[in-house]
């Protein structure tokens, strides 16, 4: 989606990028596969339950968690609920604007949803009050404020640092407050394919000169457990494969680097 | 994926709840021209699932704003009715279905000769009327040969093909309560003869080599399907040439 809404790459930054490529390199000095400086503030909002300011080169997002009690899902009586949002603010980018979520941001958010539930990260079953009747939802909300360029991860790193940083309103129900129980550290790693390299962490330029996307999601053990190819182009399974392998090296490397 | 569950869901004989091997595909079945009005239309049973597709286009993109100048824009709406799932669905789009119409418009772009209408729109009105497991990649087998059958230049047909994770084993084509308490499901859509990945969604737990295997199945089980589509477009023109006398 922000690929259509940013318009054109001069032709000038275009062939510096595919030239650079050709070489093993990314315009902006990187690997193929290497992501941009990343780094997370959590309990960057205290008023909500948990929080992180997350940035990743110079793409920002804020995801702010909010607990509250409610009803569960008729067919899951005995979980909590996880729900995930994520706004594009108009103040990202000169095209984004405001208003309901368009199908960008639906994509970016259940993408994000799915490999955060997949990796059974929360323990819903321990967040119900009254078997059936009352379980504690969990709002995860994502804010983008400033982009650049591969929102499914910035926003995976935002949530996931967030609600480990959770703690649940237990005292408004007759307990104690208690840390929101977290089973999984899931990492998601999107990669474009620029003519027929595989880039990961792509930047807006990158996005910009892509023809296919793909998200992978992995947890500690190195199992997927959400994937999601976006854009009219193609992979071939080679690639996929591929994709598929710097995902569960590249996810590693984060985990040891910035949740040590 | 769904919720765990005592049903087991492979037998002793290593066959799944509905009796079929774990690279069976469901009974498939694919009709071409069941619309008057549309430019081009197909229906497609597969399993349980119910499903038409109508294409109209290419004619002009509007709001104009959404016109590409270098070629045509594919809008597909993936949308189900009130009564096709059990529970009643509230009609109109909810994120789910957004997301789908979103992978699906994407992954028939790649097949469809865009670059031959500039600034036009081809709309696929896929209507889910009985759901079953695997409606997306059923749609997406059905659209691409409503858009053949609209006489739209393609490169290639798209397959869609799904296998998943049932009982610790990867299987083809998952059925609805396999769907509801399997462990993975991977859906696929494929370009028929460059097996061209152009849609691929997975949520569930699967390691590279399952990967690998389901991935195996897919591309095995794309061939039988991609021979389905082209006898129900064959079947089209061979009902035409007998109508005008000729064989």
């Amino acid at each position: 989606m922000p690929k259509d809404e940013a318009g054109v790459l001069s032709e000038i930054k275009r062939n510096y990028i595919l030239r650079k490529l050709k070489e093993g390199q990314r315009g902006d000095g990187r690997t193929l596969t290497a992501f941009r400086e990343i780094s997370i503030t959590t309990n960057y909002i205290p008023r909500s339950a948990g929080s992180a300011y997350v940035k990743l080169g110079r793409t920002k997002v804020v995801a702010g968690i909010k607990v509250e009690s409610g009803e569960p899902f008729p067919d899951t009586p005995n979980q909590g609920v996880l729900t995930t949002n994520v706004e594009l603010l108009p103040m990202a980018f000169p095209t984004f604007e405001a208003g309901p979520p368009n199908e960008g941001s639906i994509e970016i958010a259940r993408v994000v949803d799915r490999g955060i539930r997949e990796s059974k990260m929360i323990d819903l079953e321990s967040l119900v009050i009254e078997p059936g009747k009352k379980v504690w939802i969990i709002f995860a909300d994502i804010d983008v404020i400033d982009f650049d360029g591969n929102l499914i991860d910035a926003c995976t790193l935002a949530v996931v640092s967030a609600l480990r940083s959770a703690i649940v309103p237990g005292s408004k129900e007759g307990s104690k407050d208690f840390q929101l129980p977290v089973r999984s550290l899931p990492i998601s790693v999107t990669m474009v394919k620029i003519g027929d390299e595989i880039v990961a962490d792509p930047d807006l330029e990158e996005e910009q000169l892509s023809t296919a996307r793909v998200t992978v999601t992995t947890t500690e053990d190195g199992h997927i457990r959400a994937m999601q190819k976006g854009d009219t182009g193609f992979f071939t399974l080679d690639e996929i494969r591929k994709a598929i392998k710097i995902s569960s090296n590249t996810g590693k490397q984060i985990r040891e680097k910035y949740f040590q | 994926m769904g919720t765990a569950s005592d049903i087991k869901l492979i037998d002793e004989n290593g066959l799944r709840i509905d009796g079929r091997s774990p690279t069976e595909l469901r009974p498939l079945k694919i009709e071409t021209d069941v619309l008057d009005r549309a430019d081009g239309s197909a229906y497609i049973e597969w399993g349980g699932n119910k499903i038409l597709v109508a294409v109209y286009g290419p004619r002009e993109a509007y709001p104009k704003h959404t016109q590409d100048i270098d070629k045509a824009v594919i809008k597909a709406r993936y949308n189900m009715s009130a009564f096709s799932v059990d529970e009643r669905k509230r009609p109109g789009p909810d994120r789910r279905s957004v997301e789908i119409s979103k992978v699906i418009s994407e992954a028939l772009q790649a097949a469809v000769m865009v670059e031959q209408f500039p600034r036009a729109q081809i709309d696929v009105f896929i209507e889910v009327l009985q759901a079953d497991a695997g409606t997306r990649i059923a749609g997406l087998t059905a659209s691409s040969v409503a858009l053949a059958s609209a006489g739209i230049p393609m490169r290639d047909l798209v397959v869609g093909c799904a296998a998943g994770k049932v009982d610790g084993k990867i299987v083809l084509d998952l059925g609805k309560e396999e769907d509801n308490f399997g462990q993975a499901d991977l859906p696929m859509g494929i370009l028929a003869r460059s097996g061209k990945i152009v849609l691929m969604q997975m949520d569930g737990d699967l390691t590279e080599d399952e990967f690998n295997q389901a991935t195996e199945l897919i591309m095995d089980a794309t061939r039988r399907i991609y021979e389905i589509q082209r006898e129900a477009l064959a079947g089209k023109y061979r009902a035409m040439a007998i109508e005008r006398g000729g064989e």
